[in-house]
């Protein structure tokens, strides 16, 4: 399952209407509950990707925007530095589809390469957001690699104290 | 030196986020952590020993690739290392 804080979800659909016709792309950050800091698969179906924060990222296909994205590395490491900063984890990413289905395509599969992690998908018509849908990339690599759908809990008010606790954890 | 391990790595290094490795160059930091990790080096190289194309390597701010040296580049004990997987995809064709 994937939660996400109702801003946090509103904020990303925004984005992909403030970038139409071009894809948008982001980072999630939080925990992931069933596999913290214990080695157990991160990809179980039991395991939650709880997102606590999300970061815009650039897409720097300028060549093809409308449909493709890719975050740069450095980008990314940069964003892979914060979340250690927050004490926290890049659980997943968000991309939009301008004028295309909330599902993955084969090329979102073909560059999928964080198991365990939340791919999110918005579609966007017209430049209005219209469905937003989650997939969790199973498996143990590159071979056995799936796309799975993925329940989204949107939290209406965000559980400080639960937030508080994932932190604690996070920086010990 | 630290080596910072992306989420879906962390399974292969019993969790840990940051782990410490000695070395002189890239190449041998990296022949150091495989071997005190040895599952986590098919998912980093092709069975021809070659880091996979969709995996990136930064040494502090700079991506091995770039460097003159690449892999041979020297490393100390107070660099960083962070290995970070590529994000990419797109609808790519209309229906």
């Amino acid at each position: 399952m994937l939660r996400i804080h109702y801003a946090d979800y509103e904020a990303l659909r925004a984005h992909g209407e403030e970038t139409y016709p071009n894809e948008c792309c982001g980072v999630l950050l939080g925990k992931n509950i069933a596999g913290e800091g214990d080695g157990a698969p991160v990809n179980s179906a039991a395991a939650v990707n709880y997102v606590q924060q999300i970061v815009r990222a650039g897409n720097t296909r300028t060549d093809s925007a409308h449909n493709r994205y890719h975050i740069a590395p450095q980008e990314l490491v940069k964003i892979q530095r914060q979340a250690r900063g927050l004490g926290l984890d890049i659980v997943g990413f968000y991309h939009s589809h301008p004028d295309h289905p909330a599902q993955w395509s084969k090329t979102d599969f073909a560059e999928a390469h964080w198991l365990g992690c939340s791919y999110i998908i918005t579609s966007v018509e017209q430049g209005k957001a219209i469905l937003t849908n989650s997939f969790l990339l199973s498996g143990t690599g590159e071979d056995d690699k799936n796309f799975e759908d993925q329940a989204i809990q949107i939290d209406i008010a965000p559980n400080v104290a639960e937030a508080a606790a994932l932190n604690q954890k996070g920086q010990a | 030196m630290n080596i910072h391990i992306p989420t879906p790595l962390r399974a292969y290094t019993g969790g840990l986020e940051t782990v410490s490795v000695t070395g002189t160059t890239v190449s041998s930091v990296f022949q150091q952590l495989t071997v005190q990790y040895p599952e986590l080096k098919p998912h980093l190289f092709t069975p021809e020993g070659k880091l996979r194309s969709f995996v990136n390597v930064y040494l502090n701010d700079d991506d091995i690739r770039y460097l003159p040296n690449k892999e041979e580049t020297p490393a100390t004990d107070t660099d960083e290392l962070t290995i970070i997987p590529s994000i990419a995809g797109g609808t790519s064709c209309r229906l």
